[in-house]
């Protein structure tokens, strides 16, 4: 009897929160398709997908390197100051996206410390080095993060092995290394990717907003609702593209976890 | 480089003024209010998501049910769910378009809850919703059952042998994953900057009240930044002390 008035706490929850909202907004752009279809074709709705996927393109891969080094020095290495990389890297999951934005504003902006690049003709904000900047800063933790604890299970007994056996640092870790943490990697990379294309609040502050040059495909959901005036299927239309997008992110994702166990 | 430069730019810029100004705009009404009530929503919704994430946990580890999968899988929706994504989803079922309205007689019930504190809540609750229940998970998983059954064969009822046993296991879990989530719903700002209208002293979060002053009153900003970033490194100093001491009693 518990059990049951437990499942039906949880399903009833999930459904409220979850489900429920999610069939609503189906049910709301199929009541008005030829409204959501316009709006998801629109010539700047277009370049703004563009413009996310470059972003996500570029971020996603500086990240991993990033964050597969950030794991190898966190693990593996005895430096100083590793406490200090480890919070570091930590940061951007407990840290607000429109501090991250702010920040940039203040670093890049005219009179900030970096400002003088403006003057000089690079021009980072409102423009596309300051989006991917702050996607980058957003999505920093997570390929780190999955990396880290397979690296400390599965120890350094195999990477000894291989250099005695003569094989340079190179050679150990695209041989020995790479491959044993290579479902750590890709988790990580689905869960960065996801979280670069729905990045919304550090982009919004530090992008300009600039429909068909600096708008993301988020910013333009948010443009779609605002100036709605009552016909939201535009807007709903543009987020079911973009929940399209994460739905196969976590199928993704659903695929990559069975095989974690086997590394 | 890409973390530490603009962190510094942004502390250094929050005492441009001097510490007088700082406070000040810290201090000043508005600001006050804002923090008080992104403390106090991420608060409550922490701990709602802390209660029903570790029931969730629970009914997906011991329960067993047609569709379990199903649901163990859109549970990471959240996490993969654009924040602005989830602001619409929710005003299309609790907006202003809302059909669960009801008008009979002297019965008013309406689910539109935009523009109220309602809202925020809402969206906190969507976007913290899986932190407990996937730290709480592994630890359940990893449990002893034998422990459970010598209990429960010593004439421990079943809320005794939660108490007792799986509760002082799973804290330490429920506990990061409400930290964590803490923290997310404080600095949350895709879901709510549609669905709460950012009235002042209202409804006005202070992730919102910086994404605001942002480009107008970047000093401003700064400021209620600096208090944000406090709390994130709070936080995370918590977190780190969580685990050093899930770490020491054996169940990491």
């Amino acid at each position: 009897m518990r059990r049951y008035s437990l499942r039906g706490i949880v399903l009833g929850y999930l459904l409220i929160i979850l489900a429920g909202p999610l069939l609503m907004m189906l049910w709301r752009t199929a009541q008005d398709l030829g409204g959501a279809w316009a709006a998801i074709s629109a010539h700047d709705t277009l370049r703004a997908f563009e413009l996310t996927l470059i972003v996500t393109a570029i971020a996603v891969p500086l990240n991993t390197a990033f964050g597969v080094a950030c794991a190898l020095v966190v693990v593996r290495s005895n430096i100083r100051g590793k406490g200090l990389i480890n919070a570091f890297v930590d940061l951007p999951l407990a840290l607000s996206p429109v501090v991250v934005g702010l920040s940039l504003v203040l670093l890049y902006g005219a009179g900030g410390w970096l400002g003088f690049l403006g003057d000089h003709g690079v021009q980072v904000l409102f423009a596309w080095p300051a989006i991917i900047l702050a996607t980058v800063f957003v999505s920093l933790p997570f390929v780190a993060r999955e990396v880290v604890p397979t690296l400390r299970e599965v120890g350094d007994e195999q990477e000894q092995a291989a250099r005695t056996l003569g094989a340079s640092g190179w050679q150990t870790f695209w041989r020995v290394t790479l491959p044993t943490i290579r479902w750590a990697v890709i988790y990580g990379v689905i869960l960065t990717t996801a979280r670069c294309f729905g990045e919304f609040g550090a982009v919004a502050i530090v992008s300009g907003n600039i429909e068909g040059k600096t708008q993301t495909a988020t910013l333009r959901v948010d443009d779609a609702y605002q100036f709605a005036y009552g016909h939201y299927a535009g807007a709903y239309g543009i987020s079911l593209v973009l929940a399209v997008m994460s739905i196969v992110v976590l199928f993704t994702m659903m695929l990559a976890r069975p095989k974690e166990g086997t590394l | 480089m890409i973390v530490g430069l603009p962190i510094a730019a942004l502390t250094w810029s929050a005492r441009g003024d001097g510490l007088p100004a700082f406070w000040q705009t810290v201090s000043s009404a508005e600001a006050v209010s804002a923090i008080k009530l992104s403390l106090a929503m991420a608060a409550l919704a922490a701990f709602t998501n802390a209660v029903l994430g570790t029931v969730t946990a629970w009914v997906l580890v011991r329960d067993d049910f047609a569709g379990k999968s199903a649901i163990n899988a859109i549970l990471d929706l959240p996490f993969a769910l654009p924040t602005i994504v989830v602001g619409l989803v929710l005003l299309a079922l609790y907006g202003i378009q809302t059909p669960l309205h009801v008008e009979a007689g002297s019965v008013h019930f309406t689910a539109n809850v935009a523009f109220t504190r309602w809202a925020i809540y809402l969206a906190l609750l969507f976007v913290t919703l899986p932190f407990v229940t996937r730290t709480v998970q592994p630890v359940l998983h990893e449990l002893d059952r034998e422990m459970e059954e010598a209990a429960a064969s010593l004439g421990a009822g079943d809320l005794a042998v939660f108490r007792r046993i799986v509760f002082p296991n799973i804290l330490p879990g429920i506990l990061s994953g409400l930290t964590m989530a803490f923290a997310r719903a404080v600095g949350e700002v895709g879901s709510v900057v549609l669905i709460t209208g950012n009235l002042p002293f209202k409804t006005e979060l202070a992730s919102v009240f910086v994404l605001q002053r942002a480009n107008s009153d970047p000093h401003g900003a700064a400021a209620v930044s600096v208090v944000l970033l406090a709390i994130s490194f709070t936080v995370l100093l918590v977190i780190g002390a969580l685990r050093r001491f899930a770490t020491r009693h054996g169940n990491a």
